[in-house]
């Protein structure tokens, strides 16, 4: 299978299969972590609580399997976030693979942050194609600051990470499955990504 | 920054899109799969889809119609109706929705909010809540608005709120259908109340409306139903009028 997405009990996947149908391309749904390892591209969804997510994700042993990976990975949402050091929901110790660590919004913003906003100094061909200041698709209580890995970035009350990338780990906070057709685009960069990009 | 949202919403009865006045004398506006994909492509920020007979029949709200919008359409979609389990949540979910709203069943057992909330995350827990003034006191309704409770909204909202709900969709039943204006006293009180996004319902007729629910009722979220169902107004034509009014929107 070419794509697979990591099915770990946590949320909207269904919403991501869909997406990745509109483009043309089925995916399949597993936990199976030799069929993770043999695909060409892995999806992290999530939507959900991080320290639930994050057991979740230890009872299949897949915690040990995700960071090995050497084909291109995407966390979206609760799977970026799950993907840096740490996270101060549910004091959840994370993936390591984004150095950063995952922050709840003041409550002087009105938490979560829901609905559409704007990505800018966009980096790497994950955006090909995509605009500055495009609109996508944020639905989060919980953040990653500003970091060396930051390949994107949005506003709310403050900057903040919208989107990581180390070697072949990508995170998006936003939705792209949702995004329309930016989001689309993205998800489809996410599957053209070149080889030269996905070595560790 | 983040937008204002226009949210059209698809109520359903038996397959159908229906639209009443003040919740009753229901008339057909047509198949929802039809206008979820053209209201996505005329720019929709989300869509809200409530099954509306289902809590009264007592059944699960239609999976199949759910998958159907949910392959194609690309913009979020929130799921209500009937809903009130763990089970009933994860099957919505895996259905595609992305977010579900919850009404009556939150008021008969609030625990359900901090379950729901602890498993699926805060951010897809959508708190319906149907109110009307009672002696010049808003009072939540179940049921479809069709029971009155002795709860008070204000302090129903600041409880799903600390219970763990990500947003409140609230509709004014004395506004619903009327096409006269949204609640707007009573939702930039509920602004004040919360800190939470809330999505303002009932009463949408004119741009005006929409306008004037962002500016004085401070809303985050905007939704209507027979306004775009009937044509009376275009929501890429509505965005292009709020964002030269000053409200962000997403063009």
């Amino acid at each position: 299978m070419d794509v697979v997405i990591i099915d770990y009990g946590v949320g909207n996947v269904k919403s991501i299969e869909f997406a990745l149908n509109r483009l043309g391309v089925q995916a399949l749904l597993t936990q199976d972590a030799d069929t993770i390892k043999a695909a060409k591209r892995v999806i992290l969804p999530g939507v959900g609580e991080a320290s639930s997510a994050m057991k979740n994700l230890e009872t299949c042993e897949l915690h040990r399997v995700i960071p090995n990976l050497k084909q291109p990975v995407l966390g979206i949402c609760l799977g970026m976030q799950l993907m840096c050091n740490y996270t101060d929901e549910g004091q959840t110790k994370g993936l390591k693979l984004f150095n950063t660590d995952v922050k709840q919004f003041p409550n002087s913003l009105k938490v979560p942050q829901m609905g559409w906003n704007t990505i800018n100094n966009l980096k790497t061909n994950l955006f090909k194609g995509i605009k500055p200041n495009e609109y996508m698709y944020l639905v989060h209580s919980y953040y990653a600051p500003i970091c060396s890995e930051t390949i994107a970035q949005t506003t709310y009350g403050f900057p903040y990470a919208s989107a990581l990338q180390k070697n072949n780990f990508y995170g998006v906070q936003f939705h792209p499955e949702r995004s329309g057709h930016a989001g689309e685009q993205i998800l489809k960069n996410f599957l053209e990504l070149p080889e030269a990009n996905c070595k560790p | 920054m983040l937008t204002k949202r226009i949210i059209p919403c698809l109520d359903i009865k038996n397959g159908r899109t229906v639209k009443g006045v003040n919740f009753v004398d229901l008339k057909d506006a047509g198949d929802p799969i039809v206008l979820a994909k053209k209201y996505a492509q005329l720019g929709a920020d989300e869509l809200v889809f409530l099954d509306i007979s289902a809590t009264l029949e007592g059944r699960s709200t239609w999976l199949q119609t759910v998958l159907e919008i949910a392959k194609e359409i690309n913009i979020p979609f929130t799921v209500g109706g009937g809903v009130r389990s763990v089970a009933d949540v994860n099957m919505l979910l895996q259905s595609g929705a992305d977010k579900v709203a919850i009404n009556s069943a939150a008021i008969k057992n609030p625990e359900l909010i901090s379950l729901l909330a602890k498993k699926f995350g805060k951010q897809c827990i959508v708190i319906a809540i149907d109110a009307k003034p009672i002696n010049g006191i808003w009072k939540v309704h179940l049921a479809g608005g069709t029971k009155a409770t002795d709860l008070d909204l204000f302090d129903w909202a600041k409880t799903v709120e600390n219970l763990g709900a990500g947003e409140i969709l609230f509709t004014s039943m004395a506004h619903d259908g009327t096409k006269k204006g949204f609640a707007n006293k009573a939702l930039a009180a509920l602004s004040e109340t919360v800190n939470i996004p809330i999505i303002a319902s009932g009463g949408a007729g004119s741009v005006a409306d929409f306008i004037t629910v962002f500016k004085s009722g401070k809303a985050d979220a905007a939704l209507a139903a027979s306004v775009f169902h009937f044509n009376t107004i275009q929501i890429n034509q509505l965005k292009q009028m709020l964002h030269q009014h000053e409200i962000p929107v997403r063009l």
